[in-house]
C-alpha cells in the first residue's frame, strides 16, 4: 500500500465508525464492538505507517488542487506521526471507557454520540498529516463542527449555553484571526506548504512579523491561550469521555500541535529566534500558565479545575514554540505526549467518580478515595505526572522546556515553570489528599471495570513513557533538523 | 429567426446563443395556450433543462476568454439587437438556468403548499417569463434590450411574490413595495440609457463604448452613469436601497424565493459590472470614485448592519433575506477593489452565494411543510425530525459562514486575498470580522433546529424536495473543492472585463 493510501486509510477508517453507529443505532452491543474494532484498526494503520516511514519527513502528496497554489495535501513528519499515534491509541481506551460511562450514567443518544466522536477522530488524523496550512485549517474546522454536538449532548440549558460559547469562540477566532493569518502568509509567500525551516524568511517586514504571529497564536483558539480560553471550561458540560479524549487530548492538542507546526514549518524556529518576533508570546504564555493555575486552585468543580489545569498546561507548548529554540520546540512536542497520558487519566477518574458516586465537587470527595482506591491511585499517578515528578512522564517535558528556556537565555521562564509546578501541587494533590485522608470513608464502591481499567492503564503509561522519553525525544529531533 | 445570410441552411449550432432565451420564451405562452395544468410543469421543466444545457455549452465555448456575438434576425449591429456572450455572462446564464432547473422539481410538492392548484398553470408560465427576463438581461449586448428584459423579469417577479398571499396576506404589500421600488429603479435605468443615447446616438453597448471613450467630461454621460447606478442599485438592494427585499423574500412562496434570491439580485450586479467595465471604464474618474467612495463604504455598511439585523431576526426566512443584503455587500466590496482579484471575488461570490442561498431557502420550504411558519419557535427541534433537511441547512449554513470545504470559503478567501494585495489589511480584518456575524445568525438556526425543545418523531420529507435541496447543499461542498467552473471562470471573466470596454468592431 502506498504511503498516501495508507494516510487516507488512517483518515477514512475512523470515519467508518460514524456509519456503523448510524446503521446499527438500535443494536448497542454490535455497534459498540464494531467501533472498538475500528479504533483498533485505526491504531494498527497508524503503527503500520510508523513502521514504514519512521522519523523521516516526506514530501507532500497532493490529493487535489482547489485553486492555484491551494491544495489538499498530506505528508508525514515526526510531530504529526506522534500526535496521530497518541490520539488513535488513546481512542481505544476512551471508547471502552465511553461505553462504560454512557451506559453506567444512562446518557441518551449513544449512537449519535459515538458517531460524532468518530468523525472528530477522523478529523484529528487528517489534521495530523496535513501538508499545508489550507488542509490543516480545513480539518481544524471539521473538528470544531463535529465536536459541537458532543458538547451540547445533554441538551440542557447549561449544555446549550456551553456549546454556544464553545463554537462561538473556536469558530470566531479561527475565522477572524487564523484564516486571516493563513491568507496573509499566502499573499506574501505564494505558498502554504509546511517546509522545514519555514517559508516566511525574507518575505515579510520584520516589524509585522509579531502581528502575523499574533494572528496565529490567538487564532488557533484550540490552543486555549488566554484570553481565548473560556471555551474549554465551558466544554466541560459534555459527557466525561469527551472531556477526556477531546478536551484533554485530541482537540486541545490539535490546537497546540497546529501552533508548533506553524512555528516550525511556516515561520521557522531560527527565523523566529533571529527576529525575536515571538518574545512577547513567551511572556503571554507564561502569564497564561500561571494565571490559569491560580484560577484552577479556586475551582470547586472537579472538571472545571482540570479544565483550567489544561489551559495552563497547553501554554507550556505555546511557550516551547515561543522560546524558538530547539529544546523548546522538542519540549513542546513532548509535552503534547506526556500531558495527554496524564490528563486523560485525571478526566477518566473524574468521570468514574461521577458515575459511581455522582460527585462533581472537590469538597465532596472526603473519604471517597478509601472507597475507590484504584481510581484515586490512578488519579494520584496522573497528577504527579502533570506536576512533573520523576519517574513519571511529565518530568521530561518540563525538563526539556527548562533547557529550552536556558538556551533562549530566558531564565525567568525556568522560574515560571517551577512556580507552575508548585501551583500544580497545590490544586491537584488536595483532591487525592481529601480522598484518602479526610473524613470518614464513604459508602460507595469502585465503578464498573470499564470505568476504572482504562485510567489504570493510562496511569501505567505515565510511568512507561518516563522510561521511553529518550526515544520520543530522538524521534522528534528530526523536526528541528538535528 | 435565421441569423446567417439568406440561402444558408439553418445551422443549429450557429443559433446556439439565442436558444437559452428562445426556448423558455416560447414555452411560456405555450403553457398558457395549452392551458392544461398537468402539462404545465413538464413543459416548464423541459424548457428550463434545455436552456440550462445550452447555457453550459455556451460557457464551455467562451471559457478560454473568447466572445460569441450573435446578431438577432440577421440585423448587423449597431442597427439590430446583438447578443454578446463572454465568460462573465455565460457563467450567469448557467447559474440562472441551473437554479431554475433544480427549483422546478422542488416546486412540484412545495408550490401546492403556498398556492392553490387553479393558479399553477399561469404561475409556471410566469416563472418561465421571469427566467427569460433574467437570462435576457445577462445575454444581451444592447442597452435598451437590457431594460426590456429587466422589465419582463421584474413584472413577472412581482406576480411571483404576490402569489404568497394565500399563505400570508402580507405578500401583497410586499409585492406592492417591490413594484414601486422596482419601477423607480427601472425608470432610473431607462433615463440613464436615454441620456446615453442622446450623448452617443446608439444603443449597442459596443458602439456606445466606442463613442463614449472621449466623453469622460460630458455632464450628460456622467448623469447617465449616476442614473444607471442608482437604478440598478435599487435592483441590487445596495444597502440603503434594500428596503423592498426582506419583505419580498419573506412573503413570496418559498420556491420562488429560492429562485429569486439566487438569481435576480445577481443579475442586477451583473448589469452594474457590465456598465462600469464594458461601457464606461474605471479609468473615468466618476466611475472609479463611485466605486471607492460610494460602493466601498456602503458595501461595508451592508456587511455589518444587515448582518446585525439578521442576527436579531426571529424568522428563519427573514433572517436569510437580511443575510442576502449583507452578502451583496461582499460582492460590491470585491468590485470596489478595482483589481482582477477583487472583481473575480465578486463574480465567484455571485455564483457561490446563489447556490448557497437557494439551498437554504429550499430548506425553509421543507420545514414549512410541517410548520405554520419559519419563526424559530415554530421550527424548534425540526432538525431532529427531518434529518436530511437539517443536514442540507447545516451544510449550506456553513457555506454561508465560509467554513473551509464549502463554496463560501472560496469566495471569502479570494476577497480577503484581494484586500491584502491592495495593502488594505484593515479591510481584510473587516471582512473576516463581518463573517463572524454570520456565525451568530447561522447558529441561532442550528440551535433552533437541533437543541430547542420541540415535538419528536420523524416526519415526511418528500423526495422531490429533499433531493434538490440536498443536491444544492452538496454542490456547495463540491464548489469548495473544485473551483474550475467558478473561480477559474471568474478569473477569466475578470480579465476580460479589465482587458478593456466593449467595441463594435469586436476586438477587445
Amino acid at each position: 500500500m502506498g504511503i498516501l493510501n495508507l494516510i487516507l486509510a488512517v483518515i477514512i477508517v475512523p470515519g467508518l465508525a460514524a456509519f456503523t453507529n448510524w446503521i446499527f443505532a438500535k443494536r448497542p452491543n454490535l455497534r459498540d464492538t464494531l467501533t472498538l474494532l475500528i479504533a483498533f484498526a485505526t491504531f494498527g494503520l497508524v503503527l503500520t505507517l510508523f513502521r514504514q516511514v519512521g522519523s523521516a519527513s516526506l514530501a507532500p502528496m497532493t490529493l487535489l488542487e482547489v485553486f492555484p497554489g491551494i491544495t489538499l495535501a498530506f505528508h508525514v513528519e515526526p510531530l504529526g506521526m506522534m500526535f496521530a499515534m497518541i490520539a488513535s491509541g488513546l481512542w481505544i481506551l476512551t471508547h471502552i471507557y465511553g461505553v462504560g460511562y454512557m451506559r453506567g450514567n444512562n446518557e441518551k443518544a449513544h449512537a449519535q454520540f459515538f458517531a460524532c466522536f468518530a468523525v472528530a477522530i477522523s478529523a484529528v488524523m487528517a489534521l495530523a498529516f496535513s501538508a499545508n496550512l489550507f488542509t490543516l485549517f480545513l480539518f481544524y474546522e471539521v473538528l470544531t463542527v463535529s465536536t459541537y454536538p458532543l458538547v451540547a449532548h445533554k441538551g440542557t440549558a447549561e449544555a446549550i449555553r456551553g456549546a454556544r460559547i464553545y463554537i462561538g469562540i473556536l469558530m470566531s477566532t479561527s475565522i477572524a484571526l487564523f484564516l486571516t493569518g493563513v491568507i496573509w502568509v499566502f499573499v506574501v509567500s505564494g505558498t502554504l506548504d509546511f517546509v522545514p525551516g519555514g517559508i516566511l524568511e525574507g518575505t515579510i517586514d520584520a516589524a509585522l512579523l509579531p502581528v502575523l504571529l499574533g494572528l496565529f497564536a490567538f487564532g488557533i483558539g484550540k490552543a486555549a491561550l488566554m484570553p481565548f480560553h473560556k471555551w474549554l471550561p465551558n466544554a466541560m458540560v459534555a459527557p466525561t469521555p469527551v472531556s477526556a479524549l477531546l478536551h484533554a487530548v485530541a482537540v486541545v492538542k490539535a490546537g497546540v500541535f497546529t501552533m508548533l507546526k506553524v512555528g516550525i514549518y511556516t515561520f521557522g524556529v531560527d527565523f523566529l529566534a533571529d527576529t525575536g518576533a515571538s518574545t512577547w508570546l513567551s511572556w503571554l504564555a507564561a502569564y497564561s500558565i500561571l494565571a490559569a493555575s491560580i484560577v484552577a486552585m479556586n475551582q470547586d468543580n472537579l472538571k472545571a479545575r482540570l479544565a483550567y489545569s489544561t489551559v495552563s498546561q497547553l501554554s507550556y507548548v505555546t511557550l516551547g514554540m515561543a522560546l524558538a529554540t530547539q529544546m523548546g520546540v522538542i519540549g513542546g512536542g513532548m509535552q503534547i505526549a506526556t500531558h495527554a497520558v496524564g490528563k486523560i487519566t485525571l478526566f477518566m477518574c473524574a468521570g468514574a467518580i461521577y458515575v459511581a458516586a455522582h460527585k462533581t465537587k472537590v469538597s465532596e470527595l472526603d473519604g471517597l478515595g478509601r472507597a475507590m482506591p484504584i481510581t484515586f491511585t490512578a488519579f494520584l499517578i496522573g497528577a504527579l505526572s502533570i506536576i512533573g515528578l520523576p519517574p513519571l512522564a511529565g518530568s521530561w517535558s518540563k525538563f526539556s522546556l527548562m533547557m529550552g528556556a536556558a538556551e533562549a537565555d530566558q531564565l525567568i521562564m525556568i522560574g515560571v515553570l517551577m512556580v507552575s509546578s508548585i501551583l500544580n501541587v497545590a490544586y491537584l494533590l488536595p483532591i487525592v489528599g481529601r480522598g484518602f485522608f479526610a473524613g470518614p470513608k464513604q459508602s460507595y464502591a469502585e465503578a464498573n471495570v470499564l470505568l476504572w481499567l482504562p485510567p489504570a492503564i493510562t496511569a501505567g503509561l505515565c510511568i512507561l513513557v518516563f522510561f521511553y522519553a529518550g526515544r520520543i525525544q530522538e524521534f522528534l529531533m528530526a523536526i528541528v533538523g538535528v | 429567426m435565421d441569423a446567417t445570410s439568406a440561402g444558408d441552411a439553418m445551422n443549429f449550432v450557429d443559433q446556439m446563443p439565442v436558444l437559452p432565451i428562445l426556448i423558455p420564451f416560447m414555452a411560456s405562452p405555450l403553457i398558457v395556450v395549452i392551458g392544461a395544468r398537468k402539462l404545465a410543469w413538464p413543459i416548464a421543466m423541459l424548457a428550463a433543462l434545455a436552456s440550462f444545457i445550452c447555457s453550459v455549452l455556451l460557457l464551455l465555448s467562451v471559457a478560454d476568454g473568447s466572445e460569441i456575438r450573435y446578431a438577432m434576425g440577421g440585423w448587423e449591429p449597431p442597427f439590430g439587437i446583438e447578443y454578446r456572450i463572454d465568460a462573465l455572462n455565460a457563467l450567469l446564464l448557467v447559474l440562472i438556468s441551473g437554479i431554475a432547473t433544480i427549483v422546478l422539481p422542488y416546486m412540484l410538492r412545495s408550490l401546492p403548499h403556498h398556492v392553490s392548484l387553479k393558479h399553477h398553470t399561469l404561475l409556471y408560465a410566469v416563472f418561465l417569463l421571469a427566467l427569460v427576463g433574467l437570462m435576457g438581461v445577462s445575454i444581451t449586448g444592447d442597452a435598451f434590450n437590457i431594460f426590456v428584459f429587466l422589465e419582463i423579469s421584474s413584472l413577472s417577479t412581482y406576480v411571483l411574490v404576490a402569489m404568497g398571499a394565500e399563505r400570508d396576506r402580507r405578500a401583497l404589500t410586499a409585492a406592492y413595495d417591490y413594484l414601486i421600488m422596482g419601477t423607480i429603479g427601472a425608470t432610473f435605468l431607462v433615463i440613464g440609457i436615454g441620456l446615453l443615447y442622446m450623448a452617443t446616438g446608439t444603443l449597442n453597448l459596443g458602439d456606445m463604448a466606442d463613442r463614449i471613450a472621449g466623453l469622460g467630461d460630458n455632464r450628460m454621460v456622467q448623469a447617465a452613469f449616476a442614473f444607471i447606478v442608482v437604478g440598478m442599485g435599487l435592483k441590487v438592494a445596495i444597502y440603503p436601497l434594500h428596503h423592498w427585499l426582506p419583505n419580498a423574500y419573506t412573503y413570496a412562496p418559498t420556491p420562488m424565493t429560492a429562485f429569486l434570491a439566487a438569481t435576480s439580485t445577481k443579475v442586477a450586479v451583473y448589469v452594474l459590472l457590465r456598465f462600469m467595465f464594458s461601457v464606461f471604464v474605471p479609468a473615468f474618474d466618476f466611475v472609479g470614485e463611485t466605486l471607492t467612495l460610494i460602493f466601498m463604504p456602503f458595501a461595508l455598511l451592508a456587511m455589518f448592519a444587515a448582518s446585525f439585523v439578521a442576527i436579531f431576526q426571529n424568522n428563519f426566512k427573514r433572517m436569510l433575506a437580511y443575510s442576502s443584503i449583507a452578502q451583496i455587500g461582499y460582492m460590491l466590496l470585491g468590485i470596489s477593489l478595482l483589481t482582477t482579484t477583487g472583481v473575480s471575488a465578486a463574480i465567484v461570490h455571485l455564483v457561490n452565494h446563489g447556490v448557497t442561498k437557494a439551498a437554504l431557502f429550499m430548506g425553509v420550504g421543507l420545514l414549512l411543510l410541517h410548520t405554520k411558519n419559519s419563526y424559530y419557535d415554530q421550527i424548534a427541534g425540526m432538525g431532529r425530525r427531518m434529518p436530511f433537511t437539517g443536514a442540507a441547512i447545516i451544510i449550506a449554513g456553513l457555506s454561508l459562514i465560509g467554513i473551509p470545504g464549502t463554496a463560501g470559503f472560496v469566495s471569502k478567501w479570494v476577497l480577503v486575498q484581494g484586500a491584502f494585495e491592495q495593502g488594505y489589511w484593515w479591510l481584510a480584518m473587516l471582512i473576516v470580522l463581518s463573517s463572524l456575524l454570520a456565525i451568530a445568525y447561522v447558529w441561532r438556526v442550528v440551535e433552533a433546529l437541533y437543541l430547542a425543545e420541540g415535538e419528536t418523531g420523524h416526519v415526511d420529507e418528500p423526495l422531490v424536495m429533499v433531493i434538490p435541496a440536498m443536491a444544492l447543499a452538496l454542490v456547495c461542498v463540491w464548489l469548495g473543492f473544485d473551483t474550475r467552473f467558478t473561480l477559474d471562470m471568474a478569473r477569466v471573466a475578470a480579465e476580460v472585463l479589465f482587458a478593456g470596454p466593449f467595441s463594435l468592431s469586436g476586438g477587445e
